[in-house]
């Protein structure tokens, strides 16, 4: 990523960015704190000459003891890549919902909660989208149990109809 | 006079009558319009569609798609069952109409296949519905789709409906 264009990024998010990363192929990574996500992607889509528009893709991440929010945003304008990284401790998961910014990030949020369990404030319809509405446990988490099976139906081959 | 049998029985060269049992006729019948369900749940339903178009095309064998259960014959399961799909498997296989067949196509239907390790997908479609034929593969190609439809084929015909009761 060109200098100039870096510099363009961290004045406009001021001091709202605690780190900057470039992770080989991905562009620029922007850590932030989970409380000023929707500030630090607000700036990136409104700042003249950035228009980061496109939110590509939002996931989780299981860092260990914390988890992790990732927000892939692109820019047509200036045809490059950014990342928007923020991470929350694991026993009270949540961060400020993004999709009043970006819509495409409503379904998005809503995988990423039902995968890792990271609740979003303010999302206008947090529930699973995968998997079960009764399904327990989240199952990209790293310390996830598996279940024995799900609805009667157990995992092992001996219970086969006749 | 020369006896011949075919498809139906016995029937005579210089006679305009066929003799067969009914078993045989309705057999005939039933195995040559074995119409299935749209069962495709992941890949293996792309080979389900080659099977229905033009260059494999079982519709020469009397099966044809149909996109109801209660018209259905014969269920593809045609790809990966998970949990939140096996509840619906099954009740569209309780709305078809006696007598039922079902076809286990691919390894995922069969076993779980590559995803046997997986927490939300059902191992096996036998878990949940009885499977006459399974099909191995993944996925299978039409070729051996045609092969299990004509396994169906052959087991509808060796069905015997009346029966003489003593």
């Amino acid at each position: 990523m060109e200098p100039k264009l870096k510099e363009r990024i961290s004045s406009a998010l001021g001091d709202i960015a605690l780190s900057m990363t470039e992770p080989p192929g991905l562009g620029l990574a922007v850590e932030v704190g989970p409380e000023s996500l929707p500030d630090a992607l607000a700036r990136l889509k409104e700042t003249e000459g950035l228009r980061f528009v496109q939110l590509m893709f939002q996931t989780g991440l299981d860092l260990g003891d914390r988890l992790g929010v990732v927000y892939s945003l692109y820019s047509f304008e200036i045809n490059s890549k950014v990342s928007v990284k923020a991470s929350v401790p694991k026993d009270d998961p949540v961060v400020p919902s993004a999709c009043r910014i970006y819509r495409a990030a409503d379904w998005f949020e809503r995988e990423t909660y039902d995968m890792f369990g990271i609740r979003f404030a303010g999302h206008r319809d947090l529930r699973r989208i995968l998997l079960p509405e009764d399904w327990e446990g989240f199952p990209l988490r790293k310390d996830y149990v598996f279940p024995e099976g799900y609805g009667g139906i157990k995992h092992d081959r001996e219970d086969i109809c006749p | 006079m020369i006896e011949r049998i075919n498809m139906f029985g016995r029937f005579e060269d210089d006679s305009r009558h066929i003799l067969t049992t009914v078993d045989k006729a309705v057999n005939l019948a039933r195995s040559h319009s074995v119409w299935y369900l749209l069962m495709g749940l992941a890949c293996c339903s792309i080979e389900l569609m080659q099977t229905g178009g033009p260059r494999a095309d079982i519709d020469r064998f009397g099966s044809l798609f149909r996109a109801t259960p209660r018209q259905s014959d014969l269920m593809i399961v045609a790809g990966t069952l998970t949990y939140k799909m096996a509840s619906r498997l099954r009740r569209l296989y309780d709305q078809m109409a006696e007598p039922k067949y079902v076809i286990s196509m691919g390894s995922c239907s069969n076993c779980g296949g590559p995803f046997s390790l997986s927490y939300s997908v059902v191992k096996g479609v036998d878990k949940i519905l009885p499977v006459d034929v399974y099909l191995p593969g993944c996925p299978p190609r039409p070729e051996a789709l045609t092969e299990a439809l004509m396994k169906i084929q052959e087991k509808i015909r060796s069905e015997r409906f009346f029966v003489k009761e003593f």
